[in-house]
Order: structure tokens, then C-alpha cells, then sequence
């Protein structure tokens, strides 16, 4: 090779490579439910996309420890806790963007811009039909009850759904009374908590208990998996606190990061997020509820029926999301 | 103490040092324990964590060496039914993550399992009529982790047992003996096999996939829950290393026994041990056993792998598997070579007689420095990323300010950062196998080669080098079947896009897809066994030729 096609070619790389755009993502969502999303967005922007999948709190040490040299643009988590959590350890930078504030109603976004909320998962309270009356059946609190003993499945107080339906009481009935409650409500449950959010539809349909807590996500995934359908169509959903503060919902949702050497594309991203053509997959890909209210849910999620979702602050989810937990652990809450 | 040795104290010194690094990480965190956590984790739950890590790892330590130490006593010494092929078939649950094998006992004997399932149609019983073994508990995960971790035990012991010079066996019998196996066998084999049982109990106390998605608290799931749930990294750091000291006592403790006793064998002609002809009931029922251990521990939850993935057949498209089949493939080889050299630099650190002070305290830190195996793959990858993340700022830092250049994350942005976080996980799977081969060598032999006139490096070459080619392959193969396995440092460490089959099939599993990770969960099993049946073949032909 001659050393000025060499000079050339070594030009051009460096060139192409300067203008190329790119945008680095760290996700804890996992591949499969965000990297079809990401190959859209470079589709129709000609953005690049570099992604790292992980568990959300591992991806927030691994930010603060890369500190200045951290390459990631877009931080996207699966709840709101960590996001909390990434803006108090003051990683995070906020967005000045009228679309995304004009898109996402203002509970599920950052007063201060500093993340936004993207889809929506709720907790409701799933019942066997024929052992179970919906009529007995209110609200999150009203299953402490003693006529529920040995009688309800949910997973551990690892999970950070749990922790944040816990937290979210905290935030509304107070510490004692949840400490009460969360006492007596591990007295009600059927078998040790074992297993994922699926794991509980199953026991429930298979007689181990009439009532068992998981996420919309979760049995709509399972109505649509034929190993896993009829367990699924053995269960009811009924939507708790609808007469007051009304039921849990948990946001996955992205932010900025405030070392970003992509910010223009970092925002670019997070506006495409909002855009109907995104909500659209999450809607019906995912069974989740997008946050745009113009787009509909998926034909699954229509059938468990509209709700009163909690408007409470997600930021409070975060900040008590450590006292759920010692709660639960007192409780015997496994 | 001369000039040369003490450059090489210093370079060991150095090596440890750099091994030590992220325990030591770990270890500051204690520097300024984090008070209010700990008054709640002992006030609550800690003492829970506590009990079940050490029935976890003594049970299924128990029960490997049970399984495993039969297994290779059986196979190393009779002549029966399917010897041939079960001899190597019983190292392939090697090949399966414990995370995996769980997931499939899991669906298998759940209560919405097919098992309970079919059994309540056919008997008409309801959930609570009748008993069932509850998988999902301290004993599921016992039994569980043993069927995948006796291997360990297995092939360190069968080695053990097959090199056993057969005159102890007729010198034995001369002076009466019938209890061989107890007076003989077994004692001789016995760094092989606690060998082995210590590296199943590291495991066992490391374990989080499993005990997670059994629902048994113990102490690696109060790391995380701590970390996680109470986003408290300063305490889930300061209970990591609560585990280590437990494994670090435990460790030493074996080693102050096994101090005790030192044997070498010092006949000059070795003959393989003949094997003993059974009768054909007895071959027959050996076969059995041999048959169930695999087909429990292998052949069922790869059988229900295999049914899973087809059903989900529709979702292989979407796995890029030739590119996580490389990238899984490039990192075990990678790592088993850099693991295999490190770990044999060591060992031969641990052979220098301790003598002077120096060498004393070296012998203790060489020996501390492959406990990295009972630490959670996760805690190591943040003992690695913090010393080299800081090291780069300040790099990044100079750089800038002197060159207008900056140098990003040179190391834990690549592969060398995965690849060092393997070398401190799996540093003690290589050493065990060396080191109980190098303890079989004894000192006069290389006296008696240097009398011979060979210097330092021929004496290993003619010497050591044919004995070691044995060990040295299973060492690397474990290494390599670890690092194909292994989840929780490569999750936290790898660079951008960049995936391996370990991570797709957690990701898959976490998300409950338990179908769509059959398929990249059964080619990390499938990519073990090449390389299983490759050592087989190297381990017996070294086998004879050292004979």
C-alpha cells in the first residue's frame, strides 16, 4: 500500500469517526426490551447507539466510580428509585426540552429536569375467582386482615416492586401504621416467598393460594406465552385504593447523565422516547402503560379494566425506598 | 539471604499485592463501618445470614465429597459396567451453571410443575393433601449446587486415586489390613479431596443466582439486598468482607490440619493401579449409581433445556450467537491461559520452605490471594473498578493538563478489566489442582535431578513439566468452564456491546422468560464439553505417559 492512500485512509477514518454520531446508553432495562427501541432511533436519526445492559444500582457504582471519564450519555432504569437515587448522588444533569416537558405529565417527570418518566407498571391485586369475591376485596391495606391468613403469594421484600408498593404506603399511611400492616400481611402469606412475579400467578393457579401481587407487565407477558396461559387466565385482576389514593404504579423512565460527551444526541434520544412511534412499541410490545396519554394500551391491558393509579410523588418512592425495607425485614418479610 | 531470592521476594510480594487489591478494597470499607445498618442487620436478620451461608456451603460441601469422593474411588478403582464413558460423562455437570440447573429443578418440581402438576390430576389431590420436597429451600439448594459442584471433587480425587502407587495396596494387605479404603486410600487422597471440597464450599458461599431464585437468605443476598434495597454500597462492602474472613478462617484451618501430615512417595518404580473385576451384580449396581448421579446432575435439566429452547424456537432469532458464542469463547480461552501462568507462579512460591521472615509472610499472602473464589462475582467487580476508575481520573487528569489529550477509560472500559476480575475469581480453581500435584512431588526428586547435574529450569522442564501436564489441563479447563459460566463481574465490567451467553441468558431468565434462555443457557452447557472431553483425553494420555 502506498503511504499516501495510507495517510488517506487513516484521515478518512479519523474524520468519519468525528462525525459520526453517537449516544452511549447504560440500561437496566434489559437488551430484549430496549435494543429494538435503540435500532428504531438509529434508523430514522442515523444516531449510533453503544449499549451496556446491567442491574441498575451496579450501573450507578459503575458511573460514579468512572466519574469524568464516564462515557455514558442516557441512563434508562426500570424504576423510579434509582432514579432518585442517581439525582441525589448528583449524576445526573436536567434537560431543557418543551417537548419532553410538554409530553409527559408533570408527576412522572423531575421538577428539576432531571429525569423523566417514560411508561408506567402497576401493582394490582390478582384473585382466584370462585374462592375469592371481588366484593371482599378493597384495598392493599384491607389484606392484614386475619381472614386472609395462609391465603396470599407474593415475592420477597428483595424485589424492588415490593419495596417501592412499601414505601409508597410510608409516604401515605405513615411508618407505624405500614410497620403494623406489613406485620400482620407476612402472617397471610401462603408459602415463604419464593420465586419471580410469574411464580405467584402460577401458585396461585395451582391451589397455593386465592390471591397473589404482580405486575401488569408480568401477566400480560404470561396471557400471551402458551406455556404459561392458562395459569395466567385462572386469575382476576382487581385494582386497589380505588376510593382513595389509588393503586400503585411503579415508572421506568431515562435521564442525562451530567458527564455526557453526547448531550445533544442524549437528548435527542430521550425525545424520541415520548414520541408515539416509541410509546407505541412499549404499549404493545411490552404491555406497559405509556406515559403519552394520546397513545392506547395494548388489547391485554384494556381488559384488566382503566384505574386510578397513585399520584403521589415518585420521588418519595426513592427517598423511603431504605426505611421499606428495614421495615419489611422487621416484619419478618422475607 | 541472597541477592537473587530476595528480588524474587519482592517480585511475589508485588504479585500479591496486585491479587490482593480488591479484597483489600473490600476490606477498607470497614475504615468507617456504616453504623445504623449494621445495628439493624443484627437486631433483624444477620443472624439468619449467617447460619444458612454456613449450612449451605458445610451441606453441600458434605455432600460433593460424598458424591464426588465415591464417585472417583469407584471409578479410579473397578472395572464395571459403562466405566469407559461414565468415567469422563460424570464431569459434565461441569458444564452446567448452577443458576441454570436451579431454574430447571425449579420448573420441574414446583408446585405448577409438571411433576405435582400431573400428580394432582392423577390422584385428584389439592395443593396440601400430600407432601412433596419443597425444591425451592435450603435443602433444594443444597442438593442442587452438590449435583453441579461435586465435580470438583471428583476429578481432583480420581486423580489422586488412580496415581495411588498399588504396593501401599499390597503392603496393606501383607500386614493384614482389610480396611484399605480407610487406612490407606483415603488419608493419602485427602488434599485432593478437601482440595476439592474447599473449592465447592468458596463456590457455595459465593452463590447468588441460586439461593436468590430459591428465596434462602443468606449472606450473599443480604449483600445485595443491602446494596440494592438500602442503596448502602459501604455496607453491602462491609458484609462482603464478613464473608471472606468466614471462608478465610475456613481455609487456614484446613491447611494447619493438613500441615500436620506430609507424605511423599518415595518407591522408585510406579505401576498403575490394576482394576478390581467385580462381580456382575455389583458392576451392575455401580453402573446404576453412576447412571443417577449423572442423569440428575446432567442429562434431566439439559433434557428439559432442550425441550424449553424448541418450544421457544420462535425467539432464537433474535440471539446473535455467533457473536456471544465468540465473545464467551475468547474470554475463557483468554482467561484460562493468564489464570493457569499466574497460578503456577504462585505454587512454586508456595513450595519455597518458609524460612526466613520474609518468606513466612509471603507464604501467608500467596495464600490468601486466591480467596477471591468466595467472594461474590459482583463485589470483586467493584473491588476492580474502583482502584483502576481512580487510577484513569488521574491519568485522564495529567493528561489533559499537560497534553490536551484525553485518555478515557483505558482499562475498565475494555476486556482488561474482565480479564483481571477472572483472574481474581477463579485464581484458587487453578491453584488447588497444582498445588495438591506439586505437594506429590517430593523435594528429593529435584535434589536428585540436580545431582544429575540439571540446572533450575531443566529440573522443571524434565522434571516437573510431564508431571504437571495432567494437572495443568485441568486446571486450565476449570478455569475455562468458570469463566463460560460466570455472570456477575461480566455483567458489571464489560465494555459497550458486548454481550456473552452467560449475560443473555440471565437477562432473558430475570425477565422471566424462563423458555427464551434455554437456548443460549444450553450452548454455555454444549461449549463446556468439547473442551471436558478434549481434557479426558489429555489427562489419560498424560496418565500413561507418566507411567
Amino acid at each position: 500500500m502506498k503511504f499516501s492512500t495510507l495517510v488517506a485512509g487513516l484521515s478518512l477514518g479519523w474524520l468519519s469517526a468525528l462525525q459520526a454520531a453517537e449516544v452511549n446508553v447504560y440500561s437496566a432495562r434489559q437488551q430484549e426490551l430496549i435494543k429494538p427501541l435503540l435500532d428504531k432511533f438509529t434508523a430514522s436519526s442515523g444516531v449510533k447507539v453503544n449499549l451496556i445492559t446491567g442491574k441498575p444500582d451496579e450501573l450507578l457504582t459503575r458511573i460514579r466510580q468512572e466519574g469524568r471519564n464516564s462515557p455514558a450519555d442516557v441512563l434508562i432504569s426500570t424504576d423510579v428509585g434509582r432514579l432518585y437515587r442517581a439525582k441525589q448522588q448528583g449524576l445526573l444533569q436536567p434537560v431543557e426540552s418543551t417537548l419532553l416537558t410538554s409530553q409527559i405529565p408533570a408527576q412522572y417527570r423531575d421538577p428539576a429536569k432531571l429525569w423523566f418518566g417514560l411508561t408506567m407498571r402497576a401493582r394490582p391485586i390478582l384473585y382466584v375467582p370462585g374462592k375469592v369475591d371481588p366484593a371482599e376485596l378493597s384495598t392493599i391495606e384491607n389484606l392484614a386482615d386475619a381472614k386472609w391468613r395462609g391465603r396470599i403469594c407474593i415475592r420477597s421484600s428483595d424485589n424492588v416492586y415490593n419495596q417501592s408498593m412499601v414505601a409508597g404506603m410510608i409516604a401515605t399511611i405513615g411508618a407505624d401504621a405500614t410497620a403494623k400492616w406489613a406485620a400482620d400481611f407476612a402472617k397471610n402469606f401462603a408459602q415463604p416467598p419464593k420465586g419471580g412475579d410469574r411464580d405467584q400467578v402460577k401458585a396461585a393457579a395451582a391451589g397455593v393460594c386465592d390471591i397473589a401481587i404482580a405486575n401488569t407487565y408480568y401477566l400480560a407477558a404470561m396471557l400471551e406465552d402458551p406455556a404459561d396461559k392458562a395459569a395466567a387466565s385462572s386469575v382476576k385482576v382487581f385494582w386497589p385504593n380505588q376510593q382513595d389514593r389509588g393503586a400503585h404504579v411503579n415508572i421506568s423512565g431515562a435521564a442525562v447523565l451530567k458527564h455526557a460527551p453526547n448531550q445533544a444526541q442524549a437528548k435527542q434520544l430521550l425525545e424520541y422516547m415520548v414520541g408515539a412511534e416509541a410509546q407505541q412499541w412499549y404499549a404493545t410490545a411490552n404491555h406497559e402503560y405509556p406515559v403519552l396519554a394520546s397513545v392506547p394500551v395494548s388489547p391485554v391491558l384494556q381488559g384488566f379494566g382503566p384505574f386510578k393509579a397513585d399520584t403521589l410523588s415518585l420521588d418519595k418512592l426513592g427517598e423511603l425506598n431504605q426505611q421499606a425495607l428495614m421495615l419489611m425485614d422487621q416484619a419478618g418479610w422475607k | 539471604m541472597s541477592g537473587s531470592s530476595r528480588r524474587t521476594a519482592s517480585l511475589y510480594l508485588l504479585l500479591c499485592l496486585i491479587l490482593l487489591l480488591p479484597q483489600l478494597v473490600i476490606f477498607a470499607s470497614w475504615l468507617s463501618p456504616n453504623l445504623a445498618i449494621w445495628q439493624h442487620l443484627t437486631s433483624t436478620v444477620l443472624s439468619t445470614y449467617l447460619l444458612n451461608s454456613l449450612l449451605l456451603a458445610g451441606g453441600t460441601g458434605l455432600l460433593s465429597l460424598l458424591l464426588g469422593g465415591s464417585l472417583a474411588y469407584l471409578v479410579a478403582r473397578y472395572q464395571f459396567y459403562g466405566r469407559q464413558w461414565l468415567s469422563w460423562a460424570l464431569m459434565l455437570p461441569l458444564a452446567m451453571p448452577a443458576y441454570i440447573i436451579a431454574y430447571s429443578y425449579a420448573g420441574l418440581l414446583d408446585v405448577a410443575g409438571p411433576l405435582q402438576s400431573a400428580l394432582r390430576e392423577l390422584t385428584g389431590w389439592r395443593y396440601q393433601d400430600y407432601w412433596f420436597p419443597p425444591i425451592r429451600s435450603l435443602g433444594g439448594a443444597i442438593v442442587v449446587l452438590s449435583l453441579v459442584l461435586y465435580p470438583y471433587v471428583y476429578l481432583l480425587a480420581r486423580q489422586a486415586f488412580s496415581s495411588q502407587n498399588p504396593a501401599w495396596q499390597e503392603a496393606a494387605q501383607s500386614l493384614g489390613g482389610r480396611h484399605y479404603l480407610w487406612r490407606v486410600a483415603l488419608p493419602l487422597a485427602r488434599p485432593a479431596l478437601l482440595g476439592g471440597v474447599a473449592l465447592v464450599m468458596m463456590e457455595a458461599f459465593a452463590d447468588y443466582g441460586t439461593v436468590a431464585y430459591f428465596g434462602v437468605p443468606v449472606l450473599t443476598t443480604g449483600i445485595f439486598r443491602v446494596w440494592f434495597g438500602m442503596g448502602a454500597l459501604d455496607a453491602a462492602a462491609q458484609l462482603s468482607a464478613l464473608l471472606c474472613s468466614l471462608v478465610v478462617g475456613l481455609v487456614l484451618l484446613e491447611v494447619w490440619q493438613r500441615r500436620q501430615q506430609r507424605f511423599f512417595d518415595r518407591s522408585s518404580g510406579s505401576r498403575r493401579m490394576p482394576l478390581q473385576r467385580l462381580s456382575r451384580r455389583r458392576s451392575l449396581l455401580v453402573c446404576c449409581y453412576l447412571s443417577l448421579v449423572l442423569t440428575l446432575g446432567f442429562l434431566l435439566p439439559a433434557g428439559a433445556l432442550t425441550v424449553w429452547a424448541i418450544s421457544a424456537s420462535d425467539s432464537w432469532q433474535q440471539l446473535a450467537f455467533a457473536d456471544l458464542l465468540t465473545n464467551s469463547l475468547l474470554l475463557a480461552t483468554a482467561s484460562a491461559g493468564l489464570v493457569v501462568l499466574v497460578a503456577l507462579v504462585l505454587v512454586y512460591g508456595l513450595r519455597q520452605r518458609p524460612g526466613h521472615l520474609l518468606h513466612a509472610v509471603l507464604h501467608h499472602l500467596l495464600r490468601i490471594s486466591s480467596f477471591g473464589y468466595a467472594v461474590p462475582g459482583t463485589v470483586i467487580a467493584i473491588g476492580v473498578l474502583w482502584p483502576f476508575s481512580q487510577l484513569e481520573q488521574a491519568v485522564d487528569v495529567l493528561a489533559e493538563q499537560w497534553f490536551g489529550v484525553r485518555t478515557g477509560l483505558f482499562f475498565t472500559g475494555t476486556v482488561l478489566a474482565l480479564l483481571f476480575a477472572y483472574l481474581i475469581r477463579f485464581l484458587a480453581v487453578a491453584v488447588q489442582p497444582l498445588e495438591a500435584a506439586l505437594g506429590q512431588i517430593p523435594p528429593s526428586m529435584d535434589q536428585a535431578a540436580r545431582s544429575l547435574g540439571c540446572n533450575g529450569w531443566q529440573v522443571w522442564w524434565r522434571v516437573h513439566r510431564p508431571l504437571l501436564t495432567g494437572p495443568v489441563c485441568i486446571a486450565a479447563l476449570l478455569v475455562f468452564v468458570d469463566v463460560l459460566k460466570e455472570l456477575p463481574a461480566t455483567l458489571l465490567l464489560r465494555p459497550f456491546n458486548f454481550d456473552t451467553l452467560a449475560v443473555r441468558t440471565f437477562e432473558l431468565a430475570s425477565d422471566e422468560q424462563l423458555a427464551a434462555a434455554a437456548a443460549p443457557a444450553l450452548i454455555i452447557v454444549l461449549a463446556g464439553i468439547l473442551p471436558l472431553i478434549w481434557l479426558n483425553h489429555t489427562v489419560q494420555r498424560s496418565g500413561h505417559a507418566g507411567h
